[in-house]
């Protein structure tokens, strides 16, 4: 936690969060664009991290809480706005920092904040004819039967039903009046391609062109899952392009907000199914801020351990596809996927599932490594994996025809990547030494001597040799982690299912193989999460997306995307 | 050298398509089918073919693998079923997507609660796998599964017959785990009986 003093810098309208449990400052919503630029400008707060809203639906506001940090390392700064809630408007900060762009719109999609300046505003997780907001806490989803969980028609009289029965255009779904799901078609082409609106120009010659608007995807290979790129396009050169996304979409956020805190770790695993204890990791650390409890010593090594094993399989198999993607095919995945598959064995072993772990307690850990175990992962860092990724670099990273496809292209500068609020190897390729395991020291990592991996050209040849830089550097913590690790217990107190948590809020944070993954909790005292938020690396980076591809051929774009990592489940949440 | 990057590249494949042949010809047929050879295909020391054959060759799942609950049941002296669920309902409170719903048994002649289940459902396409219900069950009664084939046209849901598999199953399924419970229930009974008879010694000496 940071506290400035901004009284005379700021005699009005910047006032310290004094609520039990809270921090930071409230700051007047006529005051906002000014004091976030201060923040910039002058107090060096470059990073714009995380944006999103809370609905205190009992004081009728809606509050906008923004964490920004300095690249240069460092704890956060929180700052909030509050609004009414029947009058939501928030100036816009996409001026002052540009990586609020998508967040504002989610904001705007989940919870009906209108954020004022905004250059496109409008729905980005749900479809265009979606009814209401569903973060408000006064909407419930098709199939709602309680606020909260544990349901009561489960034990000990149940009624047993599924949830579906509940749910087909019956009276649980609201659409507006006049409405007819069926009917509904998009109003033009605005409501879908707004801010792509083609025009026509006149080229040297006096030819008449017309720019194409071009959909790569929902269906493309290149997408690795369900996901739209709509791209305008002059000949084959991308004038500009937008992200279009939500097909995973399931609101994550209310199911968490129903879950108790416990119920909700299995459901981080659905994030980013491909790091899933990274994203344990992260929300562990979140509730354990807020119940204030620490980790025993081998619980620390062990989840250290584990996120640096996500981190290698997640970065293996991020080179894989890339390479996939950019026409090396499936050779290099595969390569890649065996690696990663002898992690996984690791992970089923330890957690009992391969890629849903559910592995992280709050204070702890599910259970100690079983026999043998270690073993199997000292085989693989002091042996098999330093071996593999030497042979992975060697076998394509010299490549003439991958280096003319990928050095220079797709550019991203590191002022443009802070801007954007990229993060993890799409932030650190570009140059900004930012890697939070060092900025801001969570769990054990200030013990170990690692490298922030760093290169400077921001280039798509970057971010790909980036992850192989990082895949070493984590086998250098891992080596130490499993040298040192400590006999003892694994778990702090009793492993409860229930357990008191005092109102306020926390963020916990982790860097994660894709980058910045948080999570912002606000407990109002009762067994589920007010708010639970998530701070998702692959959607945010997704911002700086655009303008990197600007300029590029169509073609590109594919390896851009690939280069960036995106896991839908965590874009869509 | 241009085109240096691309021969070192195609090194790398070829040197994997001759191991390929080399450790099959080293395990002399003994690389698939058996044993050893898969748990070599998933040693440190793996080269070559890595893939697994299945439905033909199956990996060992590991100890803590997790797949969908059952419920285990103790054997009584003449083969009688002594159920160990006490209907308590920590295992559908504590459930994430809310799957399991059970309907605890009460006594006809009195009309309260008995410790036992009379209707114990699973929805099979609901739940997750999470293994928090096998996590916190006090009775070491709900366990998770190692029987992944499940797959199935319709819709899956167990109810208590489908549940119920003897502790021997278990046993065999979980040994280290289901070693460590039981010890664990015998110190308890132990402590339990241990102080009983403390109290009974207490009351003795005072009357």
């Amino acid at each position: 936690m940071t506290t400035l003093d901004f009284s005379t810098r700021f005699p009005e309208g910047v006032v310290a969060d004094e609520r039990e449990g809270y921090e930071g400052y409230i700051i007047a919503a006529d005051k906002l664009v000014e004091f976030a630029t201060t923040l910039r400008d002058e107090y060096g707060y470059d990073y714009l991290s995380s944006v999103t809203g809370v609905d205190y639906i009992a004081e009728e506001t809606f509050e906008v809480v923004y964490h920004a940090y300095k690249t240069i390392g460092g704890a956060e700064l929180v700052f909030k706005v509050q609004v009414a809630r029947d009058k939501a408007e928030v100036p816009s900060l996409t001026d002052v920092y540009p990586g609020a762009d998508f967040q504002e719109r989610e904001a705007w999609d989940l919870l009906g904040i209108k954020f004022t300046g905004h250059p496109d505003l409008r729905r980005i997780l749900l479809w265009e004819g979606f009814n209401g907001h569903p973060l408000r806490k006064d909407w419930q989803e098709a199939y709602y039967e309680a606020d909260i969980k544990p349901f009561k028609s489960r034990w000990p009289k149940p009624e047993y039903a599924r949830a579906e029965a509940r749910n087909p255009y019956g009276a649980n779904v609201k659409y507006p009046e006049k409405f007819d799901p069926e009917k509904w078609v998009p109003e033009g082409e605005d409501a879908l391609y707004g801010s792509l609106a083609k025009y026509e120009t006149t080229d040297d010659d006096g030819l008449k062109t017309d720019h194409l608007t071009v959909n790569l995807g929902p269906q493309h290979p290149s997408t690795h899952g369900v996901f739209r790129i709509a791209a305008k396009l002059d000949g084959e050169t991308i004038l500009n392009l937008k992200p279009v996304m939500g097909y995973l979409h399931r609101n994550h956020e209310k199911i968490g907000e129903r879950n108790t805190y416990l119920q909700n770790m299995p459901f981080t695993d659905r994030l980013d199914y491909l790091s899933s204890m990274s994203n344990n990791f992260g929300y562990a650390l979140a509730v354990e801020k807020l119940i204030g409890i620490e980790v025993p010593e081998r619980a620390e090594y062990i989840r250290v351990i584990m996120a640096e094993l996500t981190r290698i399989q997640n970065h293996l198999f991020a080179i894989g596809m890339f390479l996939n993607d950019i026409g090396a095919f499936f050779t290099p995945s595969l390569y890649a996927i065996e690696e990663r598959e002898l992690v996984l064995d690791i992970f089923e072993m330890v957690s009992g599932s391969r890629m849903m772990c559910n592995y992280f307690r709050f204070g702890g850990l599910a259970r100690d490594l079983p026999a043998g175990s270690l073993q199997k992962i000292k085989d693989l860092v002091f042996d098999r994996l330093p071996r593999k990724t030497d042979e992975m670099d060697r076998f394509l990273s010299e490549n003439e025809i991958l280096r003319s496809r990928c050095v220079g292209q797709g550019l991203l500068s590191a002022e443009d990547a802070i801007k954007y609020s990229a993060a993890g190897p799409v932030l650190r390729a570009s140059g900004v030494p930012y890697d939070i395991r060092r900025a801001a020291p969570y769990s054990i990592y200030d013990r170990f001597d690692f490298n922030v991996a760093l290169r400077y050209n921001g280039d798509i040849y970057d971010r790909y040799i980036i992850r192989l830089d990082e895949i070493r550097e984590s086998i250098k913590i891992l080596q130490q982690a499993v040298e040192q690790i400590p006999e003892g217990e694994i778990q702090t107190g009793k492993p409860r299912y229930q357990m008191k948590v005092p109102a306020g809020e926390s963020y916990g944070r982790v860097e994660g193989p894709k980058g910045e993954l948080g999570f912002y909790l606000v407990s109002d005292g009762k067994g589920n999460p007010y708010r639970y938020h998530v701070r998702a690396p692959s959607f945010i980076n997704l911002t700086a997306f655009g303008p990197m591809c600007k300029g590029l051929k169509i073609a590109d774009v594919v390896a851009v995307l690939g280069s960036i990592d995106i896991v839908l489940g965590e874009t869509d949440r | 050298m241009y085109g240096k990057g691309l021969i070192k590249g195609l090194g790398v494949t070829l040197k994997r398509f001759v191991d390929t042949y080399l450790d099959d010809i080293k395990w002399m047929g003994k690389r698939y089918y058996t044993a050893e050879g898969l748990a070599h295909r998933s040693s440190k020391d793996a080269k070559g073919v890595f893939t697994v054959q299945y439905p033909e060759e199956k990996l060992p799942v590991p100890e803590e693998f997790r797949y969908v609950p059952f419920l285990v049941y103790d054997e009584g002296e003449k083969g009688e079923i002594l159920n160990r669920c006490t209907a308590c309902g920590i295992c559908s409170k504590v459930c994430p997507p809310q799957c399991i719903w059970i309907e605890r048994a009460t006594d006809p002649k009195t009309g309260r609660p008995k410790q036992e289940p009379t209707q114990f459902i699973i929805d099979v396409d609901i739940c997750m796998n999470c293994g928090l219900c096998a996590e916190f069950c006090p009775f070491d009664s709900i366990k998770m599964d190692h029987d992944y084939e499940i797959a199935s046209y319709g819709r899956t849901i167990h109810h208590l017959d489908d549940l119920m598999k003897p502790a021997s199953y278990y046993d065999e399924i979980r040994p280290i785990n289901s070693a460590k419970e039981a010890a664990a229930r015998k110190a308890a009974a132990e402590a339990k009986a241990a102080k009983a008879a403390a109290r009974a010694a207490k009351t003795k000496a005072k009357s």
